[in-house]
């Protein structure tokens, strides 16, 4: 067994004592984290370090005994990730270990300073590795949060929202890549079948700009509306953007263009044989008093 | 051997496909279809592919195929209730059946194909009996 192992086993609690002293001094964060958390941590960690010292080679953390120090120390490096520590705070965690360590091998090994240094290597060594891990485990939760958001970010950024009976818009805004366009595509081709929907109403009115990869994606969205059998209307083109699209030389030809979403609107509704009238004036007092539902059903047949 | 049933209700045929296509079946379909569209003298063809889940690019191309060979034969072809993926697959496949007629269900479609054949009648001049 290794003095350095020996050391952990032995002054156990001295060292527990001093590293969360340590910890203490290096960083304070309670309002992110109780004391009693933090001994918890440290007590069960420090344990397991001791375990593993003791039966697995010291400086090879990937070995099969350490397994239990690795798993420790992940879970609380992606707690510590979750709870907004900082990187400096969370790698604090494992280095501070290093001068309660170091000091008790010095005070043992004082008469062999061949036998400390090794000691001392290996400690650094061991340290060093686990601190390496504590970084990756904390930077691997906060990836998974990135990539959740952005997911997130994805789902909130294409809603297709229903206008009238049988016809349904989806507002774009941001710049359409061909992952985006991907699930543009296929809320909007669902919502088509959901809604039984003739008309939808593509609106790039917050779609900063259009180069040719954007137009293709709107381009493919329109046929796979169109082979499913309905027919789409692309609203909010900005001058810019049509100016750019025809020096482009992209071929919106077969598609229906209108400059608003207004204007598109008028032309849905008209495809699917409505039209919006001005009520009279005793009509419209007529409709005032009923309530939003029924005058909607009133203009449905209205129009109809 | 497996093969796809094919409806008449008066001057229509009806195609539903209900399950999954291989190339062999589509041939058949589309020597069934045609003959049946030359017997019953058919105005108007609607083939209902909701059910259908995985298309190729043969499929496509014979459901594109069917709806000329219908044409030639004085049919009109609507496809009807083709589903999102099916459709997203055909586009990335670039096929975009522009000759096709489409609609969103057999309703829609049966709506569509009135339409149709109620024009190319008035175009034709051919109005010697009521659909």
């Amino acid at each position: 067994m290794s003095k350095l192992a020996d050391v952990l086993q032995k002054d156990e609690s001295d060292l527990r004592a001093d590293w969360i002293k340590e910890q203490l001094a290096a960083v304070r964060r309670r309002d992110l984290m109780s004391d009693v958390e933090l001994q918890t941590q440290s007590t069960e960690l420090l344990k397991s370090i001791a375990n593993a010292a003791r039966n697995g080679n010291i400086t090879d953390v990937n070995g099969p005994e350490w397994a239990t120090v690795r798993e420790r120390l992940t879970d609380i490096s992606a707690s510590r990730a979750r709870q907004g520590f900082t990187p400096e705070e969370t790698a604090a965690f494992v280095f501070s270990l290093k001068q309660p360590l170091f000091m008790r091998l010095r005070a043992d090994l004082s008469k062999d300073p061949a036998a400390m240094f090794t000691e001392l290597w290996n400690a650094t060594v061991l340290l060093d590795k686990l601190g390496l891990m504590t970084f990756a485990a904390y930077l691997k939760t906060k990836e998974q949060l990135i990539a959740k958001q952005a997911e997130e970010m994805l789902e909130l950024s294409t809603p297709v929202v229903k206008l009238w009976q049988g016809i349904v818009a989806i507002p774009l805004i941001g710049t359409l890549d061909s992952n985006r366009t991907q699930v543009v595509m296929e809320s909007l081709l669902s919502t088509i079948v959901a809604t039984n929907s003739k008309v939808a109403i593509i609106d790039i009115t917050g779609v900063p700009a259009v180069d040719t990869l954007v137009a293709q994606h709107l381009i493919k969205t329109i046929t796979a509306a169109k082979l499913m059998g309905a027919e789409c209307i692309l609203s909010g083109i900005r001058p810019q953007i049509a100016q750019t699209i025809v020096h482009l030389g992209i071929n919106l030809s077969d598609v229906i263009t209108k400059a608003s979403l207004a204007d598109a609107l008028a032309v849905a509704l008209q495809k699917t044989g409505k039209t919006v009238v001005k009520l009279d004036k005793q009509n419209a007092k007529a409709a005032e008093k009923k309530d939003g539902v029924d005058a909607r059903q009133a203009g449905d047949r209205k129009g109809a | 051997m497996e093969r796809i049933p094919i409806l008449r209700m008066g001057s229509f045929l009806l195609v539903t496909i209900q399950v999954d296509m291989h190339d062999q079946l589509a041939m058949t379909l589309q020597d069934d279809l045609t003959n049946a569209i030359a017997k019953h003298e058919s105005r108007g063809v609607l083939i209902d592919i909701s059910s259908l889940e995985i298309v190729d690019s043969f499929i496509g191309r014979m459901l594109a195929n069917i709806s000329g060979m219908a044409r030639i034969l004085d049919a009109q072809t609507v496809l009807v209730g083709m589903q999102p993926a099916v459709a997203i697959t055909l586009v990335e496949l670039g096929m975009s059946m522009p000759g096709v007629r489409t609609a969103l269900n057999v309703e829609a479609g049966m709506d569509l194909l009135r339409e149709l054949v109620t024009a190319n009648r008035t175009e034709s001049g051919d109005d010697d009996s009521e659909v």
